[in-house]
């Protein structure tokens, strides 16, 4: 199925050979550069820098956090989509439109909003205070931020697929004996497991980096609250270059082979999967 | 032969019984939706608004009667306006070439071109540090011809086209994949050039697709903090773009000012939104009656 | 006719100095809350400028964490006069980017720093908690707001006022000392970035009871959100923070300013300048100055940097650095 490149169509080396360039300059070269500082260090100083006690439970913060906003997103994710293509109900297309607003919203304006609303004496901060849960300023506050900031990846992946869904196929589960709840788990959720799952990497590959909205409801606390941009953006004002290209290198490292790993995923679903 | 399939079966049809849930579920649903998203996303939306309009409406107006605010908006739209064009460009080509063709590696150059996702803005700032500073690879280049990229309008610039890298590149290799290359090829059989291909085949195809990433990267463009605030040196009436000018105010103790600033990249944003609504229905109906 | 003379005669004047008149432009490199200070400053100064050269002179303001400013200058922002939170900042500039002389701190009276601050309490109106003292602040139901010492340079002056006072309590112990400052960090539940960022969360979200700030800082909050909410302690000992100023020799000498700059900063010392930096809650450096605005400060011992620390660079090595003091009180 697959022809090999001696296509009629015209282009591909201009298109490719521009595409390289571009990338290779704008992204390639400027990444290449956190590398080029790291090498500045002997093996013994990069570990040194990149797995002293405090980079570590930042390590377990950003991770952490970023895995559980994703993890909650997958979940409520799934559900608003499926409430937006499956049910109709007043002010849709308007919650539709809302649901990408942390794409567009600058996040120092998340994060200030958000520290607003969820602070002891916010509005939604003073509800939450008497049960003795608080938000801003402890690690909750991160897991809020990283939601707000994840959760359009999912809905975004998930809803055209499930837009396309044939409805037939459940039809024919259901006559088969298979009740409302079996259909869904046995043969829905299956085939949206691609879409799941690359809008699940992506939101935790957004949220691992995530700067801007973080660190105003945060609080920073050694230890405790920081989260491992702020530690490069700590390193830099210590004039520390090398220490914090090389934590920088770490995250990079991470992301892209998270990414690697989901776009292989999404090929190898793709070949093995392909409706023949 | 995706459009084959979606003639089956209409879609959107009326939910038949065995596909639908009983009505309390499906209530139950859309309330945890509603909930969730309104606790998410409504209640800091809302709180933005209230919050740039506590002094009443004379005064955020006379916000922006401030030449550091208006030099700050225009900085802004003059960097949307570069890089979204520039990136625009880019992620068609990115496109024909993933698209339209088999290459070894093509895995990993996607990988790459999504990368910029995931790098943290910080990094990504910081990185341009690196190679234009005056400390930095080429820096010592740069101050000897007395050019200027970093704390000036070119490094805020690249920075914002690192950020906003992939959102042209990223919509359009999805759909021109599930778009095949049997039209483009018909219309080279018949002898079409290249160009008129692209230009009367190609593009027509993906024009709403585009449109919808543009849009994206524009808002992104427009609200980038992280990565521009490394770059910036933070000159008053200078080098502020609007989010930072909304820190600075911030900063001031000018929390009214800052979160009116704020409101009118939010007010944007949502007319973005907007804008992608509509450009999706429109391509819902293109799709719908074009096959 | 005369009129049209008298007319004609003006507009040439007028033409003749808008010949002559230069508009120079100066970019002020500055820490955070210096603001208000330097828009006064700013605008002073060129008044005096006009009135002695018949130039126009525009200052623009950079403002931010005081070692995020620093950085951004060894890296390439063309700063004509840095103005830090502290020396060390400026001896970084100096060292890794060589723009300027070793020996910067000497070419200004009173070592280059033409007003000084210290840091002071913050807390909330009637003082609830009965802050009164740097030991008030490690009881166990007392919440303190302080930035962080890596980012901020204002945090830095809190930390080593607060270990200053403990070497004096306790017969310059450095592991008493330690163990002190340990206890009062953990009564910190946030450390933002920047002195800004501190106040903000202690006045806008209510965290905590006390805030540790600069004595500028903690005046001008209270003229901005009402005297009728905080109330200003000074502790009987703190440090003497001494914020300097320097010229960048090389960017002025690239840009064609030093001569301007070295006025800029010269005029800081003059009568109105020591007289803005007074009405900006800064202690000024001339007596006069002093003199009038002394009611606004309360008296108290002011020990240095160089008495207890032996200079910038040993505190920063001991203290903030990677692996330092800092570092060493938040491990488990």
């Amino acid at each position: 199925m697959a022809k090999k490149t001696t296509s009629v169509l015209p282009g591909f080396r201009l298109t490719l050979g521009y595409t390289v360039l571009y990338l290779s300059l704008i992204v390639l070269i400027p990444l290449a550069c956190a590398f080029w500082k790291t090498s500045e260090l002997t093996w013994g100083q990069f570990w040194h820098a990149v797995a002293a006690p405090r980079v570590l439970a930042s390590y377990r913060l950003s991770f952490g956090a970023s895995f559980l906003a994703a993890l909650t997103n997958l979940f409520f994710g799934l559900l608003v989509a499926w409430v937006l293509v499956r049910y109709q109900f007043w002010g849709k297309r308007f919650v539709d439109a809302l649901v990408d607003l942390p794409f567009a919203l600058p996040t120092a304006v998340a994060g200030i909003a958000l520290t607003a609303v969820y602070a002891p004496h916010g509005w939604i901060g003073q509800w939450l205070e008497p049960l003795g849960i608080q938000v801003a300023f402890t690690r909750l506050g991160v897991f809020v931020a990283l939601t707000f900031i994840g959760l359009p990846f999912i809905v975004r992946t998930v809803q055209p697929v499930l837009e396309d869904f044939d409805l037939e196929i459940e039809e024919s589960a259901a006559s088969l004996g298979a009740n409302r709840w079996q259909t869904f788990w046995r043969v829905t959720l299956p085939m949206l497991r691609p879409a799941l799952l690359t809008g699940f990497t992506l939101a935790f590959a957004r949220a691992l980096g995530e700067y801007g909205s973080v660190v105003f409801i945060s609080g920073n606390m050694p230890m405790k609250t920081e989260i491992t941009p702020l530690l490069i953006i700590t390193k830099l004002e210590e004039f520390d270059y090398p220490g914090a290209t090389a934590i920088a290198v770490v995250m990079l490292v991470a992301s892209f082979v998270l990414l690697l790993a989901i776009n292989f995923l999404q090929w190898w679903s793709h070949r093995h999967h392909r409706p023949v | 032969m995706v459009p084959a399939s979606t003639l089956h079966a209409p879609r959107r049809a009326a939910p038949r019984r065995v596909t639908a849930e009983p009505p309390f579920v499906r209530w139950l649903l859309i309330g945890v939706a509603l909930l969730f998203l309104g606790l998410f996303l409504v209640v800091p939306l809302a709180a933005v608004f209230v919050e740039a309009f506590a002094k009443g409406v004379g005064y955020y107006f006379h916000t922006f009667n401030d030449a550091n605010t208006l030099s700050a908006i225009k900085l802004t739209f003059i960097t949307a306006a570069i890089a979204v064009p520039l990136n625009c460009v880019f992620g068609v080509a990115a496109a024909w070439a993933i698209a339209k063709f088999d290459f070894r590696g093509k895995t990993v150059l996607i990988t790459l071109i999504d990368l910029p996702f995931s790098v943290s803005p910080v990094v990504s700032g910081m990185i341009y540090v690196l190679l234009f500073g005056a400390q930095g690879l080429l820096g010592p280049w740069l101050l000897e011809h007395n050019i200027k990229i970093i704390f000036a309008v070119p490094g805020i610039v690249l920075a914002t086209m690192f950020v906003t890298f992939p959102f042209v590149a990223r919509e359009l290799i999805p759909l021109m994949q599930a778009q095949g290359r049997t039209e483009e090829e018909a219309a080279r059989v018949l002898g079409a050039s290249g160009w008129q291909t692209f230009w009367r085949v190609t593009l027509p195809n993906i024009k709403w697709g585009l449109l919808y990433g543009v849009i994206l990267c524009n808002a992104r463009a427009m609200g980038e903090f992280g990565a521009v605030s490394v770059v910036s040196g933070h000159i008053r009436g200078q080098t502020n773009t609007i989010p930072l000018h909304v820190e600075i105010l911030y900063n001031e103790y000018n929390f009214v000012g800052a979160f009116a600033v704020a409101s009118l990249l939010t007010f944007l944003a949502v007319v973005t939104l907007a804008l992608k609504t509509w450009a999706e229905r429109k391509n819902a109906a293109l799709r719908g009656t074009g096959n | 006719m005369k009129i049209f003379l008298k007319l004609f005669v003006l507009l040439g004047c007028a033409f003749a100095v808008a010949a002559h008149a230069k508009e120079i432009k100066l970019l002020n490199v500055s820490y955070d809350p210096t603001r208000e200070l330097y828009q006064d400053y700013n605008a002073a100064f060129a008044r005096y400028w006009k009135a002695k050269t018949g130039d126009n002179v525009v200052v623009a303001q950079s403002h931010g964490g005081s070692g995020k400013q620093a950085q951004s200058v060894i890296n390439g922002l063309e700063a004509d006069v840095v103005t830090l939170a502290l020396a060390y900042d400026i001896d970084a500039i100096a060292q890794q980017a060589k723009l300027l002389p070793a020996d910067w701190q000497k070419r200004l009276p009173n070592n280059s720093t033409p007003y000084t601050s210290t840091i002071v309490f913050l807390v909330r109106k009637g003082n609830p908690k009965g802050i009164k003292d740097w030991d008030d602040l490690v009881k166990l139901n007392v919440v303190v707001v302080t930035p962080n010492p890596k980012t901020s340079g204002g945090a830095r002056w809190n930390y080593l006022a607060a270990w200053a006072y403990a070497l004096d309590k306790y017969g310059h112990d450095d592991a008493k000392a330690r163990d002190f400052i340990k206890r009062l960090y953990k009564n910190v539940p946030v450390l933002d970035s920047g002195a800004r960022g501190s106040t903000t969360t202690f006045v806008e979200r209510e965290i905590g009871d006390v805030l540790l700030a600069w004595e500028n800082e903690a005046h001008l909050a209270i003229k901005q959100f009402g005297v009728d909410k905080f109330d200003i302690v000074t502790p009987p000992l703190s440090i003497l923070a001494e914020p300097p100023v320097a010229v960048v020799d090389k960017v002025a000498k690239k840009r064609g300013t030093t001569e301007v700059a070295q006025a800029y900063l010269e005029y800081l010392y003059s009568d109105e300048g020591q007289d803005i930096a007074g009405r900006n809650f800064y202690r000024p450096r001339s007596e006069k100055a002093a003199a009038k605005y002394a009611i606004q400060f309360s008296p108290v011992k002011l020990v240095t940097v160089d008495e207890v620390f032996g200079g910038w660079q040993k505190a920063q090595k001991a203290h903030f650095a990677d692996g330092g003091v800092f570092d060493q009180i938040f491990q488990p």
